[in-house]
C-alpha cells in the first residue's frame, strides 16, 4: 500500500461499503483464473516427473536441446532456450513498464511498451517454432528391432535413447529408442505454454489496439493493462519452471 | 464500482515516480543474474555427466540449488512485476496458501513415481524382471511404456 501502513490498520475491510480486498472485481478473478491455471501446468509438470521418476533411462536434455539456428551440427548445450529465457523476461519487463505507464494515464507511455511486449511474445513463438521443427525434422540413426532407421522426435517416437556400445553408422554414434513419454510430455507442456504466449499475444494486441483508440483514457484508467499484464507475467512464471524441468535438471 | 464512496476504495496501489522504475530495474537484474547462475551450474552438470565417474549426489545438489534459484525468481516475478507483495495480506493468503497444496502433491507423485520404477524392475517384487537383468543388452527395455 502506498498510504501510511498505521491508516491501513485503522481501515475496518470488511465492515461493507468497500472492497476489501481493495482490488477491482475483474483483478481479483484474474488472480484466481492464475491461480487454477497454475495448478494445470503444476500437474502436467508433475505428472512430467512422476514418469521421468519411474523410468529407468531418461535422455539428457543437453543432449537433446543443442542447437542453434544458423550453427549447424555445432553442439551448443543451453543456448538456444537460454535466448528463449531471456526473451521471455524481457517482455515481462516490457510488461511491467507498460502497467507503469499506465498508472500515471500515460497514453504514449503504454502504447511503446505494449509494442515491445508484443515484439518479445512474437520472438519468444518464433524461436518455439524454430525448435519444435528441428526437433521433429531432425534424423537420428536409431536402432529398431536390430535394423538402423532415421527418425526424429515426436509424441510417437524418441530416438534419444542410450548409446549402443561400438556400433557407428555414417560417422554418428547409433542409439536405442528412449522413452515414448519424452516426445509427449515435451511437445505437451511446452505447446500448453506456447498456446498461453500467443493467447497472450493477442490479449496484448487487443489493450494496444484499445490504448490507441483512447478506450482507456475515456475510462479515465488503465486497469485493463493490469490485468493483462498479470497474464503475461504469469506466462513467464510458467516459463520459469518449464525451462528447470525440462531443460536445466 | 459507482455506489462505493471513492476515498474509501482506491485501486492505486503504486507511489509512482522513479521509485518503481529503480525497483523495476533492480528486480530484472536480480531476476537475470539468478538466470546466468542456473545456467552455469546447468553447464557444470552438464560438464560433470562428461567426466569418467561423475559423483551423482554433487549432481544432485547441484539440480536441488537450480530448484531453489527458480523458486526465487517465481517470488521475485510474482512479487514485484505481478504487484502480490503491494496488496492486501488477505488477498495474498488467499492465492498463496492454497498453492500450498504442491507440497503434497509433488512429494506424493514423485514418490509414486520412484515406487513404479521398483515395481518395473521387480515385477512387483516377487521376481527380477527378465527385460532387465536376465537381458540387459535388449534395446526395447528402454523404449516400453508410456
Amino acid at each position: 500500500m502506498a498510504t501510511a501502513p498505521a491508516a491501513q490498520m485503522e481501515t475496518k475491510w470488511w465492515s461493507g461499503g468497500k472492497s476489501p480486498f481493495n482490488v477491482e472485481y475483474g483483478k481479483l478473478m484474474m488472480w484466481y483464473f492464475l491461480m487454477s491455471d497454475a495448478f494445470t501446468f503444476g500437474a502436467f509438470l508433475i505428472s512430467y516427473g512422476t514418469i521421468r521418476f519411474s523410468q529407468n533411462y531418461w535422455p539428457d536434455p543437453n543432449q537433446v536441446f543443442n542447437a542453434f539456428p544458423f550453427a549447424g551440427h555445432a553442439n551448443l548445450p543451453l543456448a538456444f532456450v537460454s535466448l528463449m529465457t531471456f526473451i521471455l523476461i524481457v517482455s515481462s519487463v516490457t510488461m511491467v513498464l507498460a502497467v507503469h505507464a499506465g498508472h500515471h494515464n500515460d497514453r504514449k507511455g503504454v502504447v511503446k511498451w505494449m509494442v515491445w511486449t508484443i515484439i518479445g511474445g512474437l520472438a519468444f513463438l518464433g524461436c518455439q517454432a524454430w525448435e519444435w521443427t528441428h526437433l521433429i525434422t531432425g534424423d537420428h540413426a536409431v536402432l529398431v528391432n536390430g535394423n538402423i532407421e532415421h527418425i526424429g522426435t515426436t509424441v510417437s517416437r524418441n530416438p534419444w535413447g542410450a548409446p549402443v556400445a561400438g556400433l557407428m553408422h555414417d560417422g554418428h554414434p547409433v542409439s536405442t529408442t528412449g522413452p515414448v513419454a519424452f516426445g509427449g510430455y515435451f511437445f505437451g507442456i511446452t505447446g500448453f505454454h506456447g498456446f498461453h504466449v500467443f493467447s497472450g499475444v493477442i490479449i496484448n494486441i487487443i489493450m494496444l489496439i484499445m490504448a490507441m483508440n483512447g478506450t482507456f483514457d475515456r475510462r479515465g484508467h488503465y486497469l485493463m493493462i493490469e490485468k493483462a499484464g498479470l497474464y503475461w507475467h504469469f506466462v513467464d512464471l510458467v516459463w520459469v519452471f518449464v525451462f528447470l524441468c525440462f531443460y536445466l535438471i | 464500482m459507482e455506489h462505493h464512496n471513492p476515498s474509501e476504495v482506491t485501486f492505486h496501489h503504486e507511489p509512482g515516480g522513479k521509485e518503481v522504475v529503480s525497483k523495476i530495474i533492480r528486480t530484472t537484474v536480480i531476476l537475470s543474474v539468478i538466470t546466468l547462475i542456473e545456467l552455469a551450474l546447468g553447464f557444470g552438470i552438464y560438464f560433470l555427466n562428461q567426466t569418467p565417474d561423475p559423483s551423482s549426489a554433487l549432481i544432485l545438489f547441484m539440480k536441488g540449488v537450480i530448484v531453489i534459484l527458480s523458486l526465487l525468481k517465481a517470488f521475485y516475478i510474482v512479487g514485484v512485476f505481478m504487484h502480490l507483495g503491494d496488496e492486501i495480506r488477505n488477498l495474498i493468503m488467499t492465492i498463496v496458501v492454497p498453492l500450498l497444496l504442491f507440497v503434497w502433491f509433488i512429494a506424493a507423485f514423485l514418490w509414486d513415481g520412484d515406487s513404479w520404477k521398483t515395481l518395473r524392475n521387480t515385477q512387483g517384487l516377487s521376481k527380477p524382471a527378465t527385460g532387465e537383468v536376465a537381458k540387459p543388452a535388449a534395446p526395447k527395455a528402454h523404449g516400453e511404456g508410456h
